[in-house]
């Protein structure tokens, strides 16, 4: 069974390449169990949503806003 | 030359350079970068609707000026030992012996994260720990997220094995995650579990 350091790793493998069908299936049961394992997906994905948005972003306040 | 465009093409400038520094850790190649950035985009001096759209536009064109900057680097000797930039135990800390979350490091709700992305104090903070991951990690993170390349073409360029490009990728974000975390999202949030 995966323990949380390895849920970690292929949380982030699977936001560069698609995972093998049983590192997906224990990814789920593992996520399915532990909340901090589903918040650091969670963490995960909003860092690849930060990065996209980042370039269009203003960073001096005075600016326009960034488009949503 | 039409003032008002190149005005409005100087006002990126500082962000283009922030984000070609925080890439490729060399202010020099950086300005370089930003320069013919500038160049390129007078030159071909579009009409857009809005400052977001041309600033789009113009970190389009300096993510292909990166590109050529890393692809000629890459052809140079002497990259060092690219998978040695953030040593293999860094974050055993937040792991107890069996490999789950120690009580404190469990990952917290961040709430409504997408709140954070219009705040602009974030992306400052979001630069700085960008700018604390080690080099040769925050230019694998950064060829992957911010220049889109995948895995295979960062090994490529780089000359290192997969297992090497994701275990950089993962340790690139174990590192902006926990920055992240301790200095915007209240550290002092309830842990989960």
């Amino acid at each position: 069974m995966l323990n949380c350091k390895q849920a970690t790793e292929l949380m982030s493998r699977e936001q560069d390449d698609s995972l093998a069908f049983g590192e997906h299936l224990s990814l789920r049961f593992h996520v399915a169990m532990c909340a901090g394992c589903r918040n650091f997906r969670k963490q995960m994905a909003f860092l690849h949503t930060a990065c996209a948005r980042y370039p269009e972003t203003e960073i001096k306040p005075e600016n326009d806003r960034p488009p949503v | 030359m039409n003032v008002a465009i190149s005005e409005q093409l100087g006002a990126f400038r500082g962000d283009l350079l922030r984000f070609a520094i925080l890439q490729l850790r060399d202010r020099a190649a950086a300005e370089d970068a930003v320069q013919e950035t500038l160049v390129a985009a007078l030159e071909a001096a579009p009409g857009f609707d809005s400052r977001s759209q041309l600033k789009t536009w113009m970190f389009a064109i300096l993510k292909h000026k990166i590109i050529d900057t890393i692809r000629r680097r890459s052809r140079e000797p002497a990259l060092g030992n690219i998978a040695d930039d953030i040593p293999d135990d860094s974050f055993d800390s937040l792991f107890d012996r069996r490999g789950h979350w120690q009580r404190d490091e469990r990952p917290a709700d961040w709430g409504d994260p997408a709140k954070s992305l219009e705040n602009t104090r974030f992306w400052a903070v979001f630069e700085a720990c960008l700018d604390h991951l080690p080099e040769h990690t925050a230019r694998v993170f950064m060829m992957r997220e911010f220049l889109g390349f995948d895995t295979g073409e960062i090994c490529k360029e780089l000359g290192i094995t997969p297992t090497n490009c994701w275990v950089l990728l993962h340790r690139a974000r174990m590192g902006l995650r926990l920055c992240l975390d301790k200095t915007w999202f209240d550290p002092e949030k309830e842990r989960s579990c």
